[in-house]
């Protein structure tokens, strides 16, 4: 691969001849911010928060979308580069309806962050605000449009990625918004409720309708693998107080941050009231809450007695493809091993 | 799998058969529109006309069972037209001349007429598969569930080494694993011939190195697959049944005959984490942690083990089944004590091969995939590069031969199962998920429109769905996924049970059921 030697604030870096500018000050470790910009999709330079100086250029360059030259010189926080980003901030803010008060977004809107980074207080511009009605069809999310900054990323994600295409702009101008064709509402439309655009979106627009009411502060993520069907995807379990609140994307080898419903909103049986916290032993055609000592010797005292009596071949055990591959393991051992049969399988074949 | 997800998108051609890709691995399905809009040609046979079928070059709806004649005719074609990888086919595999022999029969206009679709379009599927480059084969539970299951899965692989493509990237013979850790479970010898790695039983050096680390007797004896237990239950032959995480009530075919089963054991344990239908049959229930309450490793469909993490206490008593599994087998006698899942992970490596260089720190970022033999051996992104693992790829003809069900005058139909996008297997979690059930809340039965009108049925009318086995009353979905002469059930839902239609009838060898063939009829509710 050839390499270009370039300068970003005066420091020199030798970067892959490919890379976009935006990438080489990520590997510099350089924050530039970005609204629209998403590493699995082609650069869009909508948002304009990525802008550059690039010495020699008169206007200031989208630094998603420019590749890297030899001996560029580059600066990423000029004081032309953060009043221009103070301005579009500005222009957002001017029809933002205000409330990060209750905005469930606070704390990972990247609307606020990049107001607070760059010192936006408030809009110099007399904004009117949006007045769109909150399409909740869907069981899973809202689209609230008054909050949307139109960067465009979930129709992209919707369209390029899980390739749905259910949602698209209507409208020109001021009046430009995501929505389904016809207005006709999410859950009426061919959406599949993947929940890929609500991860992707960088505000409070579309958002999952949450049973619990949390900021992202106060969560924890736990990086861990769906436990739903054989892709793997990688997520992180947003927690609680000791309660699943939330699940994102993570991007493993497999899901490339894609989910599909199940996997991004199906984690509410996690804390459900039904599940099971005792051991239970049926006497008398009930069943009755026990120790897990009285259920343990229960078992134990059964399969020593019906082995006595009729040897190992009588039982069998079905171990789990839901489970994780060490208690598998261990299934299969305590038949073979503690019990001395080969009478074990699980539905593989269902 | 062969190959690997991330391969989906680079292939040339993607042929989907017996998956509904889409619906039930939606993430592998969105690749293939990926994979589709950078213009990979792509090939759907299925009954019916799912949403992969509307993006592709040729669709195939099959009749239910027939996979088998459509491939041998796949075969037939590209070798009449010369297409076959001939320089692989001579350096790689064994028995060609067998496989020339046995699908010289299976013409397009013959076969075209067992499949029910056009013979043309089984040449374009032909033609489109043999001329790709990198050519990959995606398939599921419509390949294997049924009498003739393991020869289908044979047939997926003769047409893939026909035309050179297992051991290359992006290519491959790759089966979609419905559960999270199907794989996994396979691996760790959660089946009646093997030990951990597909070590088999009945080997004497085998026994002896597991008798040897396990430090106890082992019986050579192979042991009984799920049907052969059921069956022996109810015949009281087997008298002690543990079951872990499973729901036969719901997911095994012919409902009445699991449940008498399982009401004949002495003694059943049932360890879940809901007080399922199956559940509710056991003498002790135990209370297990789900999924966010411990810690492991799932091993998904391309073979990579990732781990599984702690985020939340498991509620009440419920302990994570490793250590109600651990606390039984000491009981027992057995005094094995595993610290934590790692540890258990570190025994896993030391006895399987393909695990032996898997441990917690190596797959704590990115997991690795198996085969990864050694501690400093990368993994295995596809399989079969080079060289076979037996040497040569064996071709491996199989006859079709038609369903065991068959349609007659009092059961006109062809019932056919399978899962939907907003459920999983026997809804025990996502039957607890609101959002989940406001989608999908009850079972129903596709029925084409023309059927529907002969039948005099409205769409979401009450009807009566009857097999040699039972009957079941559910909700008409009239719609034209599906052909004249076929119908779907989802088998999720215990209102209204797909399986308490389907048979027992077995493939001999994998010991699968048939419960993509069942023959029904359908009654009007008065
Ligand atoms: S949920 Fe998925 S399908 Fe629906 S609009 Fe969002 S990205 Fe598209
Ligand atoms: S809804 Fe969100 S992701 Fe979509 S365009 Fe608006 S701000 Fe961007
Ligand atoms: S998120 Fe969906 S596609 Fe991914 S593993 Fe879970 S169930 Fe499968």
């Amino acid at each position: 691969m050839d390499t270009v030697i370039i300068k970003i604030n005066d420091e020199r870096v030798e970067v892959p001849n490919d890379f976009t500018i935006l990438q080489a000050a990520k590997k510099m470790g350089i924050d530039i911010p970005t609204l629209c910009y998403d590493e699995r999709l082609e650069s869009h330079a909508a948002c304009r928060m990525c802008v550059v100086e690039v010495e020699g250029a008169r206007n200031l360059q989208t630094s998603c979308s420019l590749k890297v030259a030899d001996g560029m010189e580059i600066k990423t926080h000029s004081e032309r580069v953060i009043q221009a980003r103070k301005d579009i901030l500005d222009l957002l803010w001017a029809n933002h309806p205000n409330d990060c008060l209750t905005c469930e977004k606070s704390g990972e809107c990247k609307l606020q962050e990049y107001c607070y980074k760059y010192d936006v207080k408030e809009t110099t511009f007399e904004g009117k605000r949006k007045n769109y009605e909150i399409d909740d069809s869907s069981p899973f999310f809202y689209n609230n449009q008054n909050k949307c900054i139109n960067c465009g990323k979930c129709v992209r994600v919707c369209s390029e990625l899980q390739h749905t295409n259910a949602i698209g702009f209507s409208e020109r101008g001021f009046n430009t918004h995501v929505s389904t064709p016809f207005e006709i509402g999410i859950d009426n439309s061919v959406c599949v409720s993947c929940g890929n655009c609500v991860s992707v979106c960088p505000v409070g627009a579309l958002m999952p309708k949450s049973k619990e009411k949390f900021r992202l502060w106060e969560t924890k993520k736990v990086r861990t693998t769906c436990s739903y069907c054989g892709v793997g995807c990688q997520m992180d379990l947003l927690v609680k107080d000791n309660k699943v609140v939330g699940v994102q994307p993570a991007n493993g080898p497999s899901n490339n941050g894609l989910l599909c419903v199940k996997g991004k909103f199906g984690f509410n049986f996690i804390n459900h009231p039904d599940r099971l916290n005792k051991p239970l032993i049926k006497k008398d055609g009930q069943f009755v809450e026990s120790s897990w000592e009285e259920a343990y010797g229960l078992i134990v005292e059964k399969v020593n007695n019906i082995k006595s009596e009729k040897g190992s071949e009588v039982f069998a055990g079905f171990t789990s493809a839901r489970c994780t591959n060490e208690e598998n393991y261990l299934f299969q051992k305590l038949f073979r091993a503690g019990i001395g049969t080969n009478s074990v399988d699980h539905c593989a074949r269902l | 799998m062969t190959n690997s997800i991330a391969e989906v998108k680079d292939a040339d051609v993607i042929f989907v058969i017996g998956s509904n890709t889409t619906e039930n691995h939606p993430v592998i399905g969105a690749q293939m529109k990926q994979a589709k809009a950078q213009g990979a040609k792509l090939i759907v046979a299925d009954p019916r006309k799912i949403d992969l079928a509307n993006d592709s070059d040729v669709f195939l709806q099959i009749k239910p069972g027939t996979n088998i004649a459509l491939l041998n005719s796949m075969m037939n074609v590209i070798i009449e037209e010369g297409l076959e990888d001939k320089k692989y086919i001579a350096e790689r595999t064994e028995d060609y001349e067998e496989l020339v022999k046995l699908v010289k029969a299976y013409t397009p206009e013959k076969i075209g007429e067992i499949c029910e679709i056009d013979p043309e379009d089984i040449r374009k599927a032909a033609r489109i598969y043999a001329k790709g480059d990198k050519s990959g084969i995606y398939y599921a539970m419509g390949i294997t569930q049924h009498k003739k299951g393991t020869h289908g899965v044979m047939a997926v692989s003769n047409l893939a080494l026909l035309c050179g493509n297992i051991g290359k990237e992006s290519a491959g013979v790759n089966p979609l694993r419905g559960q999270n850790n199907v794989q996994g479970a396979c691996d760790m010898g959660g089946l009646p011939a093997d030990y951990p790695g597909y070590q088999k039983v009945f080997k004497p050096e085998i026994q002896e190195k597991f008798e040897k680390t396990w430090n106890t007797k082992l019986s050579p004896k192979v042991g009984l697959t799920i049907p052969e237990v059921i069956h022996g239950a109810e015949e009281g032959s087997v008298n002690f049944l543990y079951i872990m995480g499973e729901n036969p009530m719901i997911s095994d075919p012919d409902i009445n005959h699991v449940k008498k089963a399982l009401d004949n054991v002495d003694f059943l344990v049932v360890q879940d984490i809901f007080l399922t239908e199956t559940a509710e049959r056991a003498d002790v229930v135990l209370p297990a942690a789900s999924f966010a309450e411990k810690e492991g490793t799932f091993t998904n469909s391309e073979r990579r083990i990732q781990r599984v993490r702690k985020a939340v206490e498991a509620p009440g008593e419920a302990k994570p089944d490793w250590v109600i599994l651990m606390d039984i087998m000491n009981r027992l006698g057995y005094d094995k004590k595993y610290s934590s899942p790692s540890e258990i992970m570190d025994e896993i490596a030391s006895v399987t091969p393909q695990y032996g260089g898997i441990s917690y720190d190596r797959i704590s970022k990115i997991g690795l995939q198996w085969p990864c033999p050694s501690k400093s051996h990368p993994g295995t992104k596809y399989l079969h590069k080079g060289v076979f693992a037996r040497g040569k790829g064996l071709f491996m003809p199989q006859e079709y031969v038609g369903s065991v069900e068959s349609v007659d005058s009092e059961y006109p139909y062809i019932m056919t199962t399978g899962r939907v996008l907003y459920h999983y297997h026997s809804r025990s979690m996502t039957g607890r998920v609101e959002g989940l059930n406001k989608k999908a809340p009850v079972s129903f039965i596709e029925i084409n429109p023309a059927t529907a009108n002969r039948l005099n049925i409205e769409d979401g009318e009450k009807v009566k769905v009857t097999s040699r086995r039972g009957t079941i009353t559910t909700m008409a979905k009239i719609t034209d996924i599906i052909g004249e002469d076929t119908v779907f059930i989802p088998f999720h839902y215990a209102d209204g049970a797909a399986n308490v239609l389907t048979g027992t009838e077995l493939d001999p060898i994998a010991k699968i059921p048939e419960l993509k063939v069942t023959a029904v009829r359908i009654e009007k509710i008065l």
